[in-house]
């Protein structure tokens, strides 16, 4: 390659090569760290990050009733299920599911009556239909999202539509008989 | 550059000889769309629309800087300045109305060129790189389009930020995190508004570098033309100016005459009305769509409902419609046959008209509620706009026998001249797009 300038005849590398090559190297790793500050000024700011967690007072939520709250400016739903919802949830077959989950799996142990979910489709985060009353619950009567068709079961888990996962289960716990807390 | 009988630039007076020696700009408008631009002869009315486009581009730019100065870019905010706009601002609902109405018809004018170009094979070579750059400038368009319809922060704001944004939570892994990168926060909030303000103001501009670079690599080889035959001598062209900025002129008449009486006499009947009711995180509305212009590419989004090959339905349908745009830039190789006009074409004519035709299928689905029968009628015509490109194009280019081409633009034109005939009626003549 003696064609090729800073390369001696014999193929050797030159001090020049070392110096062209340093030098670009240097170059882009100081052009990546300063992209690093512009790209990350764009993630959620401390402020955001800071909204936690929210509590929410369960006491006047009835069987078979819903609420809305926020928590990290998305909606969740607290649903009190009816002995029917649970029972038509128990009965499905799991091989038969989108994405297999128990409604034990989705409740707290001795709380299965209460199904907190986001209230985010997991398709393109439209808010699910169901939570309200006189809403349309879908086929499978638990949630229904209007933006692209998706239908939730009573245990808020995809059934039909483009969804790939059940509604979301945020991170609670009770913290007493009427309070819990989200996050 | 352009052709060797082009005109060339000659400062008559001393100031514009002195201006021409130092700083040549009235050379470069008379070589760009001066006299000193020859243009084929016989191109129709539907070459104006690549003028049009620009137009609609500065009103767009013009309009929006001016609602920039009375905007404010904030959640609390945000809707009540629109109002501000249309109720207290001196004639702040008439350029709001044409600033909304100026992308709803910027649009109209682009898939009109972009059919056109289609029509006549404008992508073929040695045109690859103008089709490329105008894919480039609609996908722009597209995404400034967006972060627009977010600014008023109403329903439809709200939930096609929602929605759009969590298009990229389908990517594998990452999805999520690039989610909240981009709105700046768990949902959309005031990160989304501003972010989406500042780059809603910037990216026109960017689309105005485009434009620049796309008619410089236009002005290389020059526009195509109805019958799709190379310029050959002076005899096949006239200059640009004033022959077809005459032209220009009379179809911008009309462009703006339409413009007008939309945006004075059914300034919402392209909008949606939800959209004049604030922003609520915790209820969407029943029926949300995207604004008319991105209804096809939702339509085929929204097609895919069940997994394949171990992709999930909601990615399959992000890739089919990134897809759908992005194989625009691979039509010049898709398409083999050196005949560039359609009005040669016997065979791929037809399925050119099909494709018209299914576009606008998509779009009325685009429009219709998740159910059936639109589902399944959005499936095949998603099918079909696939197939039209990946399949049917490639083999109708190989086995089609187009018709005889003329010798010369100037033949052409003359043969219709002589004959006083209808062209469409004419084998070899000049061709209409509507035959």
């Amino acid at each position: 390659m003696a064609s090729v300038p800073g390369t001696s005849d014999s193929g050797e590398v030159r001090r020049r090569d070392f110096i062209y090559i340093a030098t670009g190297a240097f170059g882009a790793v100081g052009v990546g760290a300063v992209a690093v500050p512009f790209i990350n000024q764009m993630n959620p700011s401390a402020d955001v990050r800071a909204m936690a967690t929210t509590e929410v007072d369960i006491s006047a939520i009835e069987e078979g009733m819903a609420i809305k709250t926020i928590w990290q400016s998305k909606p969740v739903f607290v649903k009190r299920l009816t002995a029917a919802e649970i029972a038509e949830a128990n009965k499905v077959d799991l091989a038969s599911l989108r994405d297999p989950e128990t409604l034990a799996d989705r409740t707290k142990p001795g709380k299965t009556e209460w199904l907190v979910t986001l209230g985010v489709c997991t398709h393109l985060g439209c808010v699910p239909l169901g939570a309200g009353q006189g809403e349309s619950k879908g086929d499978f009567n638990g949630y229904f999202c209007p933006c692209h068709g998706s239908h939730y079961d009573t245990a808020g888990r995809i059934r039909k539509g483009p969804a790939p996962y059940n509604l979301v289960v945020p991170p609670y716990e009770f913290t007493s008989d009427t309070i819990v807390q989200i996050g | 550059m352009s052709f060797p009988w082009a005109q060339k630039y000659e400062p008559q007076s001393p100031l514009m000889k002195w201006i021409d020696s130092r700083l040549p700009l009235p050379r470069l408008v008379f070589d760009a769309v001066g006299a000193g631009y020859p243009v084929p002869r016989n191109i129709n009315i539907w070459y104006n629309f690549g003028v049009l486009a620009g137009v609609a581009l500065m009103v767009q730019i013009i309009t929006g800087v001016v609602l920039a100065m009375h905007y404010s870019a904030h959640v609390s905010t945000a809707f009540e300045s629109i109002e501000h706009i249309m109720r207290d601002v001196n004639s702040g609902w008439l350029i709001r109305y044409l600033h909304m109405n100026g992308a709803s018809f910027f649009f109209i004018v682009v898939y009109i060129h972009i059919f056109r170009g289609l029509y006549y094979g404008s992508y073929k070579a040695p045109r690859e790189v103008v089709w490329m750059l105008g894919v480039v400038i609609l996908l722009l368009m597209m995404a400034t389009a967006f972060m627009g319809y977010v600014l008023p922060w109403g329903q439809m704001s709200f939930w096609g930020a929602q929605v759009i944004t969590s298009l990229f939570s389908a990517i594998p892994l990452v999805g999520e995190p690039v989610r909240q990168w981009l709105v700046g926060g768990f949902a959309p909030d005031n990160a989304t508004i501003t972010r989406f303000f500042s780059l809603h103001y910037i990216l026109p501009f960017v689309i105005l570098g485009v434009v620049i670079l796309k008619i410089w690599a236009l002005h290389i080889p020059g526009s195509t033309n109805p019958t799709g035959v190379d310029v050959k001598g002076p005899q096949d062209t006239l200059p640009f100016h004033p022959y077809f900025t005459a032209k220009d002129f009379v179809s911008l008449c009309v462009y703006l005459f339409a413009f007008a009486a939309v945006s004075f006499f059914l300034p919402n009947s392209l909008g949606h009305p939800d959209n004049y009711i604030p922003a609520n995180p915790l209820s969407t509305p029943a029926h949300i769509v995207p604004e008319w212009y991105l209804l096809p590419f939702y339509a085929i989004l929204r097609a895919f409902t069940v997994d394949l090959f171990f992709i999930q339905a909601k990615l399959w349908g992000v890739i089919a419609m990134f897809a759908s745009i992005l194989l625009l830039l691979f039509l010049p190789w898709l398409d083999s046959s050196k005949v560039r006009s359609n009005a040669y074409r016997p065979l791929y004519r037809i399925f050119f008209w099909i494709l018209v035709v299914d576009v606008l299928v998509l779009g009325y689905i685009g429009a219709m509620p998740a159910e059936e029968p639109y589902v399944r009628i959005g499936q095949l015509a998603t099918m079909y706009y696939f197939a039209h490109f990946l399949i049917i194009l490639p083999i109708v280019s190989a086995i089609e026998k187009p018709l005889p081409l003329p010798n010369s633009i100037a033949e052409a034109v003359l043969a219709k001249i002589n004959k006083g005939m209808p062209a469409a009626t004419q084998p070899g003549a000049i061709a209409q797009p509507a035959e």
